[in-house]
């Protein structure tokens, strides 16, 4: 149980807050990107109330009276305090916090886990896969790369969806793409004939997108099974292991290796993760309940 | 001469890469250059399978009538891809419809004339169903992909 006490001192050493106390933020906008997914935005209530955070970090977010949630943050570091959590209606906690409206306040704590490797992709090709909510946690990390440009050689994003409909930052994308050098492509997995893109697994994009796989950093993030797929192509395509990063979800409950909720051996997904180098975490993939 | 000119086309592609060089001559024979408009159809369901597709530059909608939701797209090819295998086996007919979604450029093959080429030359027909085995089987494991609607109540 070793981990667990080096969490608990890292988190409670010196004058950092209480990370068990959830801080009251105030939402400012809440934003329907999807039939099923919203994006709130949030400001602390006490504006003294620093905030920072690495691309990949998530917050645990408390609905008041209902429950609290692991949600990854989607917004630019470089625009603190303000923060986005883009989240997905799934059960009783995020059916509560859809309902939250404009000037309502929740409960965060955070930032918490690991973060994207944005440094060490300084000077490399950057593949990011994202699947349906998945772009969620990449994009403080492409906020990162486009603030650096210039630092980075090709920057690639391959997005799957299951339709056209279910895109989130349809709009974001397509500046991103008219103003940076950055290769945006989307697939769905099904679409009316009016549809001009792509249609097919978001896997099947990786054979031909154009990067060079000696010299190229990986970052996915999606459904379970996606993220298995993804690897087996990047593999294949020869990225080694080592530069390949993923995010893993599990379930939590403290967020600082303390309940060890999300616990796989000596493994924490809220702490050592959410973001891992593959060889750190192919034990876990494909693993559906630790 | 059509065939020495399709030759290094046939060669740079990458469905045939590898490919030996008396194979690449023999197929050659069997394969054409082609253009498709956007929204050009190429071949309709229950159509002769008569024909395959190389795709050079372009993107083509593979689409079927869903009840309900009308003509929908369940798979777009493009460049450096390979479109239909239905000219492999009997009956020989398109299972769906495709459409070219942009500006296509594509070589298409003779199904008949290399089926026949493949039954003088077994080697040629070995390495050619390979190819197309590898096809089918990626395809295949997209298509669970798909089924699995993983961006759905799995993400
Ligand atoms: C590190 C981390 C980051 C995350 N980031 C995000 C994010 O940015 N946006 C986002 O929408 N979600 C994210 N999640 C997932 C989110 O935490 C869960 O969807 C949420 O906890 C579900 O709570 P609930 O009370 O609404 O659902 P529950 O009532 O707990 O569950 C209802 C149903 O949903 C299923 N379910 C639970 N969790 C998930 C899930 N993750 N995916 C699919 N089905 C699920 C349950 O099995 C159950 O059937 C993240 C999770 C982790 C661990
Ligand atoms: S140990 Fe409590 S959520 Fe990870």
């Amino acid at each position: 149980m070793a981990p667990m006490l080096e969490q608990t001192e890292a988190v409670t050493a010196g004058p950092v807050p209480d990370p068990m106390l959830p801080v009251p933020y105030r939402i400012q906008r809440v934003k329907q990107e999807t039939g099923d997914t919203f994006t709130l935005e949030i400001l602390p209530e006490d504006p003294s109330q620093g905030f920072t955070f690495a691309p990949g970090q998530f917050n645990m977010l408390y609905v008041f009276g209902v429950g609290e949630v692991p949600i990854s943050i989607s917004s630019d570091p470089g625009n603190v305090p303000l923060l986005k959590h883009t989240t997905r209606v799934v059960g009783t906690v995020t059916k509560a916090m859809r309902q939250l409206k404009r000037g309502e306040v929740m409960g965060i704590r955070g930032p918490f886990g690991s973060h994207w490797p944005v440094e060490e992709a300084t000077g490399r090709d950057v593949v990011i896969v994202a699947g349906g909510i998945g772009l969620a946690p990449l994009r403080p990390a492409l906020y990162r790369l486009m603030a650096e440009r210039s630092k980075f050689r090709r920057i690639v994003l391959l997005y799957g969806t299951r339709t056209p409909e279910d895109m989130l930052y349809r709009h974001e994308l397509e500046r991103w793409r008219g103003k940076f050098d950055l290769e945006i492509q989307v697939t769905v997995d099904r679409a009316a004939s009016t549809w001009r893109g792509n249609v097919g697994v978001v896997t099947t994009m990786i054979g031909r997108a154009p990067f060079d796989p000696s010299n190229t950093l990986a970052m996915l993030c999606g459904p379970e099974i996606m993220m298995r797929f993804t690897v087996m192509e990047l593999l294949k395509r020869g990225v080694a292991a080592e530069c390949v990063y993923l995010s893993a979800e599990r379930n939590m409950k403290c967020g600082i290796g303390f309940c060890g909720h999300c616990q796989y051996g000596p493994t924490f997904v809220c702490k050592d993760g959410p973001v891992f180098a593959l060889p750190s975490i192919a034990a876990i993939l494909g693993k559906s309940e630790i | 001469m059509i065939q020495t000119t399709l030759e290094p086309i046939l060669r740079e592609h990458p469905f045939f890469q590898g490919m030996e060089e008396q194979h690449i001559r023999l197929i050659a024979g069997c394969s054409k250059n082609v253009r498709f408009a956007a929204g050009e159809v190429i071949f309709r369901e229950g159509d002769p399978a008569d024909h395959f597709y190389l795709i050079r530059e372009g993107l083509v909608s593979v689409q079927f009538v869903i009840p309900h939701d009308g003509l929908t797209t369940v798979q777009t090819v493009g460049g450096g891809e390979v479109l239909g295998w239905s000219w492999l086996f009997p009956p020989y007919r398109w299972h769906f419809d495709a459409r070219a979604q942009q500006a296509t450029h594509a070589l298409a093959f003779d199904g008949k004339c290399l089926r026949a080429k493949c039954d003088e030359d077994h080697d040629l027909g070995y390495d050619i169903y390979k190819r197309f085995m590898q096809v089918v089987t990626e395809r295949l494991e997209a298509t669970r992909l798909q089924l699995l609607d993983m961006y759905g109540t799995h993400a």
